[in-house]
């Protein structure tokens, strides 16, 4: 039973990770119907601004706010620079998604080009070996610190997309475009905006990763594919099954890699998206986009 | 300007005498290469012609019948490690490569069958999910894999006085040509035109009479076996597997050369496969930035020039036809 509960626990802060990453994703796919490709690459830029503002002597409270800016600016410039002026030549949503392959393609060379792939260690105020025994399991200093970040950053988009006026703008413009723009919401704005917001919170995301992985090009690489697995297990048009599915498949897998296997523990999440895109594609908590000729 | 008066005409691959003299130059100048190029130039050609035959099957799948995939890398796996378990249970090269391309077509009508109810980016998430599965398997199955030391594959052994890299150029440039004209043929058929009625409206191809489960599975299938023979030839090509060989990089790869060539185009295949392997080889000196051009070649692409290099192609060729009119 206290292995049961140690996997657990590992497996939500994991997890809250996950549904970070989730997030982001579904932000941006239930605002523009673009699955966007270059999260992970966008929070591994910014995980590494934080990196070489910490090698260089800045403490961790000036480099973390400054990394999730540079994450955001990065993404509303590309919605403003390529995806808008794609959507005037008119792209369709397929070659929208290709687009931000083709951005995630370019950060990641000019990441290699400024830091080099070599792996390094990710310089972090909280420590994965100091650990505190409850009862019989044990919590560590950085899961811990790593689920509080996920329920704050969580709660924090709660909070702004229910209870704020651009939530509502943001709500309405995903509902539905043209209405939104009739009623004199600027939907470019707050797209742009969408954008901004979804990518800070993969780089929250990275961040917290990145000492518990070690730092290099192609690290997020893992994490982004299980927050699209998670996302795709909640549906991809609902935040809280973005949560939802991220904790599911937090759990889920370090369950697998305790009690079945280790080796195939990252093949779980693969299993479960298409498990779950046979079965129910909208998702835990999604509704389904009917499609008319 | 030449008039299509009839379909038979329409489908006629060249229409004047001169195109006769340009196709056969183009093929005189690919079997003379040995003779007036570097050896190093003809290995770079042997790995772009065994490139061409994955993209023209990716090109199948996602440029005619519109399905997308992100996981080619699973399938070029696939075939690669059957044709290498093949090849080492002393089958010959070319039953070895039907071997590869046929298990590849069955794990592609696997892969069908979630497209069925799938589209678009849901398609391409589950893919892409199918392709890192597979490379996980391999890398974490010492059976299939070969164990650390990776899995031998037997060489070539050269026939008719040729030296290895000039026979094994002839060898893979008749496949890329036999490839070619099957593609073409298949494409002309009826069955291509039921991959394009898909691709521009699945339920319009549907009232027409199109059955879609078959045709998509049909389209995964084919195409799942363009990129096995390919998996295969690169086995042979590479004489040494890793599962390393086969990552997201590489499915990513083969879809920058669909995009860059041009969807739905056969000639385009070719080119992009021509670019996906120059870049690199071009800008060793700078390998950072070969992800860059790539990314910057897709944006640009899509935004200015849809229809990619085949599209500017057939422009320039449009050009010169009506000039001095435009």
């Amino acid at each position: 039973m206290a292995r049961f509960v140690q996997y657990a626990l590992t497996g939500l802060s994991a997890g809250s990770l996950y549904a970070l990453v989730a997030l982001g994703i579904v932000l941006i796919y239930r605002s523009t119907r673009v699955l966007n490709f270059a999260h992970g690459d966008v929070a591994t830029l910014g995980t590494f601004v934080a990196f070489a503002l910490i090698s260089q002597g800045y403490p961790f409270s000036v480099a973390f706010p400054v990394a999730i800016l540079v994450g955001a600016l990065a993404a509303v410039a590309f919605y403003f620079g390529v995806l808008i002026p794609a959507q005037r030549q008119g792209a369709t949503l397929l070659g929208q998604v290709i687009l931000t392959l083709g951005l995630a393609l370019i950060f990641q060379g000019l990441i290699v080009y400024q830091w080099g792939a070599e792996p390094d260690r990710f310089p972090f105020p909280l420590s994965d070996s100091k650990t505190w025994k409850v009862g019989p399991v044990f919590i560590s200093e950085l899961s811990l610190g790593t689920f509080g970040a996920g329920l704050v950053g969580s709660l924090l988009l709660y909070v702004l997309v229910q209870k704020t006026r651009l939530g509502l703008a943001m709500r309405a413009t995903s509902e539905n475009l043209p209405a939104a723009q009739t009623l004199g919401i600027p939907t470019r704005r707050v797209l742009g905006i969408s954008w901004g917001i979804a990518s800070a919170l993969g780089v929250v995301a990275g961040i917290f990763l990145a000492p518990a992985l070690l730092l290099d090009p192609f690290f997020m690489l893992d994490p982004f594919l299980k927050g699209f697995a998670a996302a795709v297990l909640g549906g991809l048009n609902s935040l809280p099954g973005a949560v939802v599915g991220g904790l599911i498949l937090g759990v889920a897998e370090s369950l697998a890699g305790g009690y079945v296997t280790i080796q195939f523990k990252n093949t779980l999440a693969f299993v479960i998206i298409i498990v779950v895109l046979l079965v129910r594609p909208e998702g835990l908590l999604g509704h389904e986009f009917k499609e008319r000729v | 300007m030449d008039l299509v008066e009839s379909y038979r005409d329409d489908l006629r691959f060249v229409r004047k005498p001169f195109a006769w003299f340009l196709l056969g130059a183009l093929l005189v100048g690919l079997l003379a290469l040995p003779w007036y190029a570097h050896t190093s130039w003809v290995v770079r050609a042997t790995v772009i012609c065994l490139y061409a035959i994955g993209v023209m099957g990716q090109n199948i799948l996602i440029g005619y019948t519109g399905q997308i995939s992100f996981g080619q890398a699973g399938f070029l796996a696939i075939g690669a490690y059957t044709f290498g378990h093949l090849k080492l249970l002393g089958v010959p090269f070319f039953l070895a490569l039907l071997g590869a391309g046929l298990t590849a077509a069955l794990g592609g009508v696997l892969v069908g069958f979630p497209s069925l109810r799938l589209k678009g980016p849901y398609l391409a998430i589950a893919t892409l999910g199918f392709g890192i599965a597979v490379y996980q398997i391999f890398a974490n199955s010492e059976i299939l894999s070969g164990g650390r030391s990776g899995l031998a594959v037997p060489k070539l052994e050269p026939a008719f006085g040729l030296s290895r890299e000039v026979y094994v150029y002839y060898i893979y440039v008749g496949l890329l040509i036999a490839f070619t004209i099957i593609t073409y043929n298949l494409i002309s058929s009826y069955v291509g035109r039921a991959f394009v009625a898909i691709r521009d409206s699945d339920i319009a191809a549907e009232v027409m009479g199109v059955n879609l489960a078959r045709y998509k599975l049909l389209a995964f299938a084919i195409s799942s076996f363009y990129t096995g023979v390919h998996g295969g030839l690169f086995a042979q090509f590479l004489g040494h597997l890793e599962p390393q060989t086969f990552n997201v990089a590489e499915s990513l790869t083969l879809f920058v050369a669909v995009i860059v060539g041009g969807l739905a185009s056969i000639e385009g295949s070719i080119l992009g496969a021509a670019f996906v392997i120059m870049v690199p080889t071009l800008l060793s000196e700078y390998r950072w930035f070969v992800p860059v051009l790539f990314g910057l070649t897709i944006l640009v692409v899509l935004i200015f020039e849809p229809l990619g290099l085949a599209g500017r192609w057939l422009k320039t060729r449009l050009y010169f036809q009506l000039w001095p009119f435009r």
